[in-house]
């Protein structure tokens, strides 16, 4: 019926062991200019300094395997990137220029790119329908708890699946986190389907356009027509159809 | 809540006391967001309530009431907001202010009494004959955080899906067309089909739709407003 996904208010505390100002204790001795005082002799304690705490960095590491769940419709590379707390996209807000490259031509170099992402990998080549990629990911970055997931479906004109913003810090070692993903749509160019307008095998078109003539509105994907099903211009077939969940992500904290 | 009667203040202690008791252990406030993730449907005015377990907005394999079907076939929320009332439900009305567009979203605020312990939500989607989108019966989740809930396209049965211009008054052919919605769909549609076979709620097979503006079979634009499920998000924080 519906999916719930709770997602916890906690997040990852990390702990800096508390750097102490060390004191040093120094007695004064007064300054007296009277000769004929003896001055007493106030021993000086001075306290070693501690010799700051070498801080070890925390080490997290996470399996990422990406799973394309369609029957015809290759996955661009996947991009992965950890971050603070942010969305690199979002649905009702125009899409960045890097997830419409990455959403129009599968090109995902300025999405990887982007200023907030930490710590940021890909796969070397497109996922195939019924293949699997793993990828890993380490980083010694407090801050990169938030994981963001985005690969294009490419026999589109801008369909992507992915996730963004996700909080991992609750994850426990060797915690294991399956999650199923939807398809968006970049809403940066129509979902036109022609020729020359799609960059997979289907058609081997364009990809990015700078041009934006949709809604530009980041959204929910509505499915390919195909000329099948009564888009008589469209180059795509009734095997390029898709549904939702499009892409299994299973998140393993390896370290 | 209002108070009219007079009460000794011991009994006003008391009574506070278990106020306050049974709204930490069961009364919420929720903070609810509601997002149409689509591109290309609106949403009609939605209404969302907590209430008794043991009632139901609507239910799957079940037929709507007359008040469901004013909603799911005209937007027209005010039958369903008056059952609600008479089971002291907790209301909220239209958040959006009217149609919730494509990719929009509306935010209020829900308190639920103790006794309203599960959530419902529903609104006409548009364009369709008697589709909406729903949400039947969720348990309230008594722990503090902020949840996820996606949302689902029924039909309610009680319309064939013809995918053409007509009437939002309930049992009138054809799908009611408010001002955002007339450039947005097609003219001249000869009608899909005049069947409605299944008069039980039930998930919405999908809008066929065509790619022709001025003639064809449907009105509605099929490489705009189809849709694939989920098509709304609630994100629900609870204090």
């Amino acid at each position: 019926m519906f999916t719930l996904i709770k997602r916890n208010e906690r997040s990852k505390k990390h702990y800096y062991p508390a750097i102490a100002a060390s004191l040093l204790c120094i007695g004064l001795t007064a300054c007296n200019d009277n000769d004929n005082t003896m001055m007493e002799e106030v021993p000086v304690i001075v306290e070693p300094t501690p010799e700051p705490t070498p801080v070890t960095p925390t080490e997290y590491a996470y399996s990422l395997t990406v799973t394309n769940l369609t029957y015809a419709q290759p996955l661009s590379p996947i991009a992965v990137a950890l971050h603070g707390a942010t969305t690199l996209w979002q649905v009702g807000q125009p899409a960045s220029t890097a997830l419409e490259k990455l959403a129009e031509g599968g090109d995902n170099i300025d999405f990887i790119a982007l200023p907030d992402n930490l710590v940021t990998t890909t796969s070397e080549g497109p996922v195939g329908p019924g293949t699997s990629v793993t990828l890993d990911i380490t980083t010694t970055e407090p801050m990169a708890t938030y994981l963001t997931m985005a690969t294009m479906l490419v026999n589109t004109n801008d369909a992507f699946s992915g996730l963004t913003g996700v909080d991992i810090s609750t994850l426990t070692l060797n915690q294991v986190k399956s999650l199923y993903l939807n398809v968006y749509d970049a809403g940066t160019e129509q979902n036109s389907e022609a020729l020359g307008t799609i960059p997979g095998p289907a058609d081997g078109g364009v990809g990015y356009d700078s041009a934006r003539n949709d809604i530009d509105l980041v959204g929910y994907h509505s499915g390919v027509v195909s000329q099948h099903d009564g888009l008589s211009n469209s180059i795509l077939l009734e095997v390029h159809r898709f549904d939702n969940p499009a892409v299994k992500l299973t998140i393993t904290r390896t370290k | 809540m209002t108070c009219t009667k007079q009460i000794s203040i011991k009994t006003t202690i008391t009574g506070l006391a278990l106020a306050l008791a049974s709204a930490s252990t069961v009364a919420q406030d929720l903070s609810i967001t509601v997002t149409n993730l689509t591109q290309g449907l609106h949403f009609t005015p939605v209404v969302s309530a907590a209430h008794p377990s043991e009632n139901n907005l609507f239910m799957v394999n079940s037929p709507a009431g007359p008040e469901l079907q004013a909603m799911a076939e005209g937007g027209d929320i005010s039958g369903l907001v008056s059952v609600l009332s008479s089971i002291d439900a907790n209301i909220n009305e239209n958040p959006a202010g009217g149609l919730l567009a494509p990719a929009m979203s509306a935010s209020f605020m829900l308190s639920n009494d103790t006794s309203n312990t599960h959530l419902s939500v529903a609104a006409m989607i548009l364009p369709s004959n008697d589709g909406f989108v729903g949400l039947d019966s969720w348990l309230i989740p008594e722990e503090s955080g902020t949840y996820t809930v996606y949302l689902n396209a029924y039909d309610a049965g009680t319309e064939a899906n013809d995918e053409i211009r007509g009437s939002g008054a309930p049992g009138e052919a054809g799908m009611p067309v408010p001002p955002p919605l007339e450039a947005l769909i097609g003219n001249n549609g000869t009608g899909v089909t005049d069947q409605e076979a299944n008069s039980m709620i039930h998930i919405h097979r999908g809008s066929l739709g065509d790619s022709d503006m001025s003639s064809g079979l449907s009105d509605i634009n099929n490489s705009v407003q189809r849709w694939l499920n989920p098509i709304a998000k609630l994100t629900i924080t609870i204090e």
